[in-house]
């Protein structure tokens, strides 16, 4: 048994945040994550490339949370919350229980998914998935790549993909151009982020961005060849070996809501020190909203403080939480999907790809849990984490409840602890 | 409207009612509230098994596993059906007694066996512990997947002009009438309570809810071939008040390890408790081992519905003395089956519909019928 | 270069870099991590532990996620199912 006056889960931006503000207060704060560095997803450490500079801003969280005292484990996925004030997690080989006084969610978001023909073939991945594996060691060096999907993170998949020898043939964003244009515009408000989505644009030179542009397959059989792309009128395709695809984000609730914490939308729903509708536990990062980079650091930094009982700090903080918190709105409005992605996926489809469940066994239900009774669908082993979404966004299926564990882990797991942290 | 039967419930009972009303020409219809095979029918496990706790319980659930058989050819492949046999193992000499008596109560019921010995125990699944005393091999049990089983039932009761009420629950049923939330009335000959282990709308049933939890596994094809239950499974099962674990696994045609099981009294919180659910796994990796290092990707719960005989009430309601309101002759029950549900369900609703009927019942009734009932000490919530 | 280490798919010596991710390895070789309910190949997708389609066999162990795994010399990982 590991005990913490604060815990923190999820090591990317917030996490790294709150736990450096609360041990710097003096606490004793655990963060447990399951990757195996600290950073996120958009701070994930890889295997170096030669010149690249590390971010000034990574540098300089982790290097406070290195100062704060605050331990990292890393590698350890909680997967049980069995009592007030404790949670079950587990590492590649052992299993324990973490005790808190309070407990910071920062468990992020992950890409959305939607079904399409083809998105099952190798060579199809995730836009963040795809630069997570690159950074993983996959190299990319001449591959031809196509970028498609919506949000944000396109360009800046895009633009690391290209600076790691990638031939990026063209970045398809399904929004279109007029809302992107308001959203450039609301940009002139965040300087930073300008400069930002300025410079992978500029990194892409001869590469095209095309707004208002989807696909509507994946081409090949065992390997995939090319991507169909649609702007609605007409249709086209374009030859890749790799198809970067991500449909904007999707926030990691499953903790927050097997802990009972009160929702607002798809969203934990968090006060203005980030507590959440239980007292000793506060949410920060992009499981409250997707606010990007910015606001995951200042809610951590809040988060992080009012656990340590600095409310003043922490409520002067606002300005800078409240103007990320409109960025996120306007995140929102800009990268909204369009309604033909509800309809890419054909009868053959595979829609959950753990149990190869197609579309044309699905359109039968109505609900979730019928399509997981009766179909199989959700019942594999990301326990509906991809289908999940894409069928709630698809036929607006409600998720169903969340149960322990959170994540497959071993039977022993669920044992008695077999040896300590 | 009116019908000849409102069925309230479409899980696995009431499914395999709505199917044997609607083939005897009565004019049915079904209330669900919520998802048909959704609540204690989705929870289950699908062990299709000849159990031996008494003789009424064997001969009901001899009767219905031959039911069970005579469906097998009509069944679609959704449900999974497979005759993998059920491999009660004995631990020790004393469990070994067990064995020779379980035997002998099947001879007698004409249910097919074969005891063997830790080697050939050891042989039939190499992945139990070494040293195992014996076992009680019983051929014919099999496993299904049960929503898959309930909504087959259920569209051959709807082929045969059955008619499902989705989404509505009835807010009083009784004398001839069943009142929706929505306010519609339908009157009717007969009412079937196959409310399961839910008792809002008649909390005077006689039965106890009995919260079991699961497991399920990754695919590991080839781990295990036979449903295997411990032969403590029966104390377990038996026991009336204290909560208790036993080891009861089953493999799925996925691959999948489905590992059960656990009793427990007076919970009616749903959610997925870690103490029982340890005590339950480890009792599961002392009969095998190489469980532990299975990965598990779900837990769920599930309430059955227990009767102080351990036996299901099937037919009328005997009068004010289980039921407040007083005599109905409307009203019949088809509830309490505890962990025998799913076996039961093709057994039951044909012993259901023969009373309806009027016809001669393959095996007596009176040892299931809710009269009996009305000797029982009330049952404590 | 980077310093390089090896490792074994599905049988076959495969050079990757140090730091990489066993997802990553089977990718270089070309070979899928699993074999889908349907039969169909599938490698990483999200590259972050939630899509589960790395999963695949290492060292014996079936159904490890391979994406947050760090390669190790000598380690022998086999396509799943």
């Amino acid at each position: 048994m590991r005990e913490a006056e604060v815990l923190v889960i999820g090591a990317g931006p917030a996490g790294v945040m709150a736990a450096a503000a609360a041990a710097e207060q003096g606490r004793r704060v655990l963060l447990l994550d399951d990757n195996a560095a600290a950073g996120g997803q958009i701070w994930r450490e890889g295997v170096a490339m030669p010149g690249e500079r590390e971010d000034a801003r990574r540098k300089a969280a982790l290097g406070r949370l290195r100062e704060s005292g605050a331990e990292l484990l890393a590698g350890w996925r909680v997967f049980d919350a069995p009592a007030e004030g404790r949670l079950r997690a587990a590492s590649a080989t052992a299993a324990a229980t973490f005790c808190y006084e309070r407990l910071v969610l920062a468990t992020g978001a992950r890409e959305r998914f939607l079904p399409f023909p083809g998105w099952t073939i190798p060579g199809v991945f995730g836009a963040g998935g795809l630069q997570a594996l690159v950074k993983g060691g996959f190299p990319v060096e001449g591959k031809r790549v196509a970028v498609a999907g919506s949000g944000p993170l396109l360009l800046a998949v895009a633009a690391h993909l290209k600076l790691r020898g990638a031939r990026i043939t063209g970045v398809a964003e399904q929004a279109a151009f007029g809302r992107l244009l308001l959203f450039g515009a609301s940009l002139m408000l965040y300087p930073a982020k300008l400069l930002e989505a300025l410079r992978y644009r500029g990194a892409l030179g001869a590469a095209r961005y095309r707004t208002g542009c989807w696909p509507v397959a994946a081409l090949g059989d065992s390997r995939l060849t090319g991507v169909r792309l649609t702007d609605g009128s007409k249709t086209w395709e374009e030859e890749c070996e790799l198809l970067a695809c991500g449909f904007h984000l999707t926030p990691n609730t499953e903790l927050a809501a097997l802990l009972g914490c009160a929702f607002r939308q798809e969203f934990v729903e968090v006060n203005e020190l980030q507590q959440t509708s239980i007292r000793n536990i506060y949410c920060a990062g992009e499981a409250t909203e997707i606010s990007g980079l910015e606001g995951a650091l200042v809610q951590g930094e809040v988060a992080g403080l009012a656990c340590a009982g600095r409310l003043e700090a922490a409520r002067a903080c606002n300005n800078r939480r409240r103007s990320t918190r409109s960025f996120a709105r306007r995140l929102d409005a800009a990268f909204r999907l369009r309604s033909e992605l509800r309809s890419l996926a054909v009868p053959q489809t595979i829609v959950c790809r753990c149990e190869d469940v197609t579309f044309a066994q699905l359109a039968r239900y109505r609900t979730w849990t019928e399509a997981k009774l009766q179909a199989r669908c959700g019942m594999g082993a990301c326990q509906g984490r991809v289908c999940g979404p894409a069928t709630q966004t698809i036929f607006g299926w409600k998720p169903g409840s969340v149960r322990p564990p959170l994540v497959p882990v071993p039977v022993s797991a669920l044992c008695k602890d077999e040896s300590t942290a | 409207m009116t019908y000849d039967v409102v069925i309230l419930g479409a899980g696995i009972v009431g499914c395999a009612c709505a199917r044997e009303c609607a083939s005897a020409g009565l004019r049915t219809a079904v209330i669900e509230r919520d998802l048909p095979g959704g609540a204690t029918t989705a929870a289950g496990m699908g062990h299709l098994v000849a159990m031996d706790d008494s003789p009424s319980q064997l001969a009901l659930t001899r009767y219905s596993r031959s039911l069970w058989q005579e469906l097998e050819a009509e069944l679609p492949p959704s449900v999974e059906y497979e005759a993998r046999g059920t491999l009660w193992i004995a631990a020790d000499e004393q469990e070994m007694a067990e064995v020779s008596a379980k035997q002998a109560a099947y001879v007698e019921a004409k249910v097919a066996s074969t005891a063997l010995d830790g080697a050939q125990v050891a042989e039939a699944e190499p992945n139990l512990r070494r040293g195992l005393a014996g076992g009680l091999l019983v051929p014919e049990d099999a496993v299904i997947y049960p929503p898959a089983a309930a909504a087959f039932f259920l569209e051959e009761a709807e082929r045969r002009g059955a008619v499902l009420l989705r989404g509505k629950s009835a807010v009083s049923a009784g004398r001839g009438r069943v009142r929706l939330e929505d306010g519609t009335e339908i009157g009717c000959a007969s009412i079937v309570a196959a409310t399961g282990a839910d008792k809002a709308l008649l909390p005077w049933l006689p039965i106890q809810r009995r919260k079991g939890h699961l497991v399920i596994t990754d695919r590991y094809p080839g781990f295990a071939h036979h449903q295997i239950i411990e032969l403590g499974y029966l104390k377990s099962a038996s026991e009336l008040e204290a909560d208790s674990v036993a080891f009861n696994l089953q493999p799925r045609r996925t691959g999948q390890l489905l590992i059960g099981s656990s009793r427990q009294y007076g919970s009616n919180d749903a959610g997925v408790e870690q103490e029982i659910l340890r005590r339950m796994l480890e009792r599961a990796c002392e009969y095998m081992p190489g469980l532990a290092q299975t990965v598990a990707i779900r837990a769920w719960t599930g309430f059955r519905a227990a009767t102080r005989d351990k036996l299901p009430l099937i037919g009328p309601v005997p009068g004010p003395v289980i039921d407040p309101a007083g005599d109905d002759p409307t009203l019949y029950l088809v509830i309490g089956f505890e962990g025998l549900g799913i076996t039961n369900a093709p057994g039951a609703a044909r012993l259901l519909v023969d009373q309806l009927a009027g016809r001669t019942p393959a095996i007596p009734v009176e040892p299931y019928l809710p009269v009996r009932a009305s000797l029982w000490e009330p049952a404590h919530a | 270069m980077h310093e390089e280490m090896a490792l074994f798919v599905n049988g076959r010596r495969v050079a990757v870099p140090q730091g990489a991710m066993v997802s990553s390895a089977f990718l270089i070789a070309g070979d899928p991590c699993r074999i889908s309910t349907g039969g169909e190949p599938r490698t990483a997708m999200c590259g972050m532990g939630t899509c589960f389609e790395c999963r695949a066999v290492v060292d014996g162990m079936p159904h490890t996620r391979t994406c947050q795994l760090p390669c190790r010399p000598g380690m022998k990982v086999e396509t799943a199912g």
